[in-house]
This record gives structure tokens, sequence and C-alpha cells, in this order.
């Protein structure tokens, strides 16, 4: 039977992880995607290929790149020695790094696309009246953007708690560190506890369900720029 | 025009009719579901019996929970080789296997295996717990990874080693953990790593752990596929028990 330590240990971790992701993702995706929004460098494109492959490649490459990079032989190892850990697999920080990896593009794409919308005229007219760059992003290009972010960051969010694939290569399973919602529902149906599966299944779809309405309903109110 | 058409038609469907009623005496594939562990030995196994017979075994490995929810949910496999002696019962209980073709066709060992470490001595680098990760197979799905726990507590090392544990989704990905790095040392089945140097295998005496007893059966989906019994009794024949125990298992 589905215990209250069944379910709340994976439900909190599920939620930490994408709040932290997102966070981190916000952070960096916003100046990514400003840069790519508006540059004219060659490296434009190449960039943006690169940052739109995780949407492509099946979560158990970039899974299986990422035990590799994670572990003792690659960079995660060389990391993880500053603590004395041996690899970054196994742990929440690298399931955090897997997924900034596996959710990269769902920040990136929504916020360039936004940016490239707001245009050239509201920027220059801002420079202007004196606004440096960071100003007339602050001040004029975000608040004209906001539906973008607001898609960034509901998707990116949603996008992590779906996770499997990357978690399952990476994760080791462990209660209380790596042992997120979508690993204990397929242990569920591995153990034949296909009752506690249901539950967690449907609790998740009802969540999707109540995301997706919220973001929709959100958008409909703040997402529009009027006037 | 029309009646050459009819003509080409009409023979076409003759010959297609012909050959497709002759093919049912050349080769029948069989679609097996095969727990992780047993993954060489049945590709060996396989092989011999498409040499043998002339039939195609179509091999599909995972972990055994995985196998058996595709299984009940209509997947189209004949033949069952579970890494449990459970699971093959279950499967005649809920229906979706044939009664009385339920056998043991192989008892499991596990092994320590590090890379890293060396095990010669596996009591004495369980004990000095001078690792940081271990992996395992689930052991509430797994039977490999109930004769790891089974193990740990005979040594008193559950509670030591318990939060240095990490689990594979099945018995090959526990032995990735550990190939990877990540896991300095992990518990697998031994014939996954026959053939290593011996400082990087340690084998638990077997009155430590439940004994692996592995069941196959045959499935209500290949209940008339002839090439799918010949397989399960292919297993059973002196070729097949000796491919068994070369790659480590014991057989009843």
């Amino acid at each position: 039977m589905l215990t209250s330590t069944d379910l709340a240990s994976p439900i909190s971790l599920t939620l930490g992880l994408a709040a932290v992701t997102t966070i981190v993702l916000l952070l960096i995706g916003t100046p990514l995607a400003w840069w790519l929004a508006r540059t004219e460098s060659r490296w434009r494109e190449a960039v943006a290929t690169l940052v739109a492959m995780p949407l492509v490649l099946p979560p158990t490459v970039i899974g299986f790149y990422l035990l590799i990079a994670l572990g003792p032989n690659g960079p995660g190892g060389a990391l993880a020695g500053l603590w004395g850990a041996r690899t970054l697999a196994f742990s929440f920080g690298g399931l955090v790094i897997g997924s900034i990896v596996y959710s990269l593009p769902f920040m990136v794409q929504p916020i360039r696309v936004a940016l490239e919308a707001v245009g050239e005229e509201p920027i220059e007219a801002a420079m202007t009246l004196g606004a440096h760059r960071l100003q007339s992003f602050l001040r004029v290009a975000a608040p004209l953007a906001r539906s973008g972010f607001f898609t960034g960051v509901i998707l990116t969010f949603a996008h992590t708690v779906g996770e499997f694939g990357v978690v399952l290569m990476i994760g080791g399973n462990i209660p209380g560190q790596t042992k997120v919602l979508s690993i204990s529902i397929y242990d569920f149906v591995e153990r034949g506890e296909w009752a506690s599966a249901h539950w967690l299944s449907l609790g998740m779809v009802a969540f999707a369900f109540v995301v997706v309405t919220a973001t929709m309903l959100a958008d409909r109110r703040f997402g529009r720029v009027t006037g | 025009m029309r009646l050459l058409r009819h003509v080409v038609l009409a023979l076409a469907f003759a010959v297609g009719l012909a050959v497709s009623t002759t093919s049912g005496a050349s080769a029948t594939d069989v679609n097996a579901a095969v727990a992780a562990n047993f993954t060489q030995v049945a590709t060996t196994l396989a092989a011999a019996f498409e040499k043998a017979t002339g039939n195609h075994v179509n091999l599909s490995f995972g972990a055994t929970g995985t196998l058996y929810t595709q299984i009940t949910q209509g997947g189209p496999f004949d033949v069952f080789l579970s890494a449990d002696d459970k699971r093959t019962g279950t499967a005649i209980k809920d229906g979706v296997g044939v009664d009385g073709t339920e056998f043991t066709y192989a008892v499991g060992k596990v092994a320590l295996y590090s890379p890293a470490i060396d095990v010669t001595d596996g009591v004495a680098v369980l004990k000095a717990d001078a690792f940081q990760h271990i992996a395992i197979a689930d052991p509430k799905a797994a039977p490999y990874g109930a004769a790891a726990m089974a193990v740990f507590d005979k040594l008193g090392l559950t509670a030591a080693v318990t939060p240095k544990i990490v689990t594979g989704e099945n018995i090959t990905q526990t032995q990735q953990f550990v190939d990877s790095g990540n896991a300095e040392l992990g518990f697998v089945a031994l014939s996954q790593v026959i053939g290593k140097p011996a400082t990087q295998v340690w084998l638990p005496p077997q009155e430590d752990y439940p004994a692996i007893r592995q069941n196959a059966v045959l499935l209500k989906h290949g209940a008339d596929n002839q090439a799918a019994r010949d397989f399960l009794a292919f297993l059973k024949s002196d070729a097949g028990v000796a491919a068994i125990k070369a790659a480590g298992y014991e057989v009843e």
C-alpha cells in the first residue's frame, strides 16, 4: 500500500528538482536567449541548433553521455573531487545538471521568440532616451516579452517534473536523493504494485492538467501586452 | 487489356497463396521475453537453436517486472524466461501462461564485481567500507538484488552499506554503473562477469542468500507455436544445459 513516506519523498524531490532547474535555467537561459535574438554573429544558428538538440535526442542518449561526463573519467568526476566525491552521478546535483541540459530548449526557445518579437524599435527608442543595454533589457524588452518568460518557466517546470529517461540513466534510484516521482511509478510497476502505480500516475495526470490550464488562463490574463 | 490485368492478378494471388502455405513448413519465429541477466546465454542458445532447427528466436531483454507487465498487456511473446520462480507462476494464474509448461531452466549465482577494487576477499572489502557507491538491482523486484541484501544481512553490514546503495533499473544497468566507474563495485549475476579476471569477481557462499531459481514458461500467445515449445525443450537438452552451465549457472 502507498504510505505517506512513499509519497512525500518523491513528491518533494520532484518539485524541488523542477524548481531549482527552472530558476537556474531562467538565469542562464535569459542572456542566451537575448544573445540569440539580437546577435548578428555567424555562430548564431550553430548555437541555436545546439540549444535545440535536447528536443530531438532521446533522453537515454543524453543520460548515457551524462553518465560518462559526470563519472570519474569525466569533468563531473573532477569537479566532485573538490569535495572528496568520485562522481556527480547518483546525487541531486547530478540530476540538476542533467535537467538543465534536458530542459534547456524549453526555457531558451520561448524567450528568444518573444524577445525577437519585441523588435528593434522599442530598444532603440530607449537607448536614444539614455538607457544603457541592461536598462533597455530590464525595463523595456523583458516586460514586452513577458509571455515568453512565462511560457519558458511553466514549460521548464512541467518538463522537469516529467523527466524520466535522464534520471533513470544517472540517478541510481536513491530514496530521498534521486528517486523522483516518475521513477517511483516505474518501480511500482516493476514490482507488480499496480494500485500504487495507479494512484501516483493519476496524481501526475491531474497535476499536468492543472498546470496546463493555469498556464492558458494566466497567459490570457497577464501574458498579452495591451495598449 | 482488362483480361490481361485480371490474369496477372490471379496468377500473383495463386503464387502468393502457394508461397504462404509452403512457408509454414519452413522457419517459424519465436518471440522470447528474457530476463536481463540471461542476455549472453540466451543469445548463444538462440544461435545454436537456429542452426539446429532453422527457426529464428527474437530475443527481448529487460527487467523481469517490465517484461511481465508487457506480457499481461498483450505483448506478442511466445515464451517467458524469468529471473525468478514467482512470475512464471503468476503468469499461469493470470491466464497468460500455459499450465504445465513451467520449469526451472537455470539456478543463478550472484557475484560481487569490481574492476577497480581487488575483491578476492570480498568479505574484507565489504567490511572495510572503503567505497562511495555500491550498485545492486532493486531488491523488491529482482532476485539478484534480494540476494545482495541477503549477503549484507549475513555480514551484518546492512545499516552501514544502505546509504551507499544505488540501484539499476535492471541487472544490466547495475553492471553499467560499475563499468562506467560511477559505482566502485556492485552485485551482478555471475554470468555477466564470467570472463573477468579472478581479482574482479567474488562469489558469496550460496547458503548466504536465497536460491535464485529462474523459471521459464510457455505463454498463451505461443501455445500453438511448435517452434516455441521446441525452444523450451532445447533449454533442457544436453546442448542447452551445457551452454547454461558454461555461463555460470547451475541446472537442477
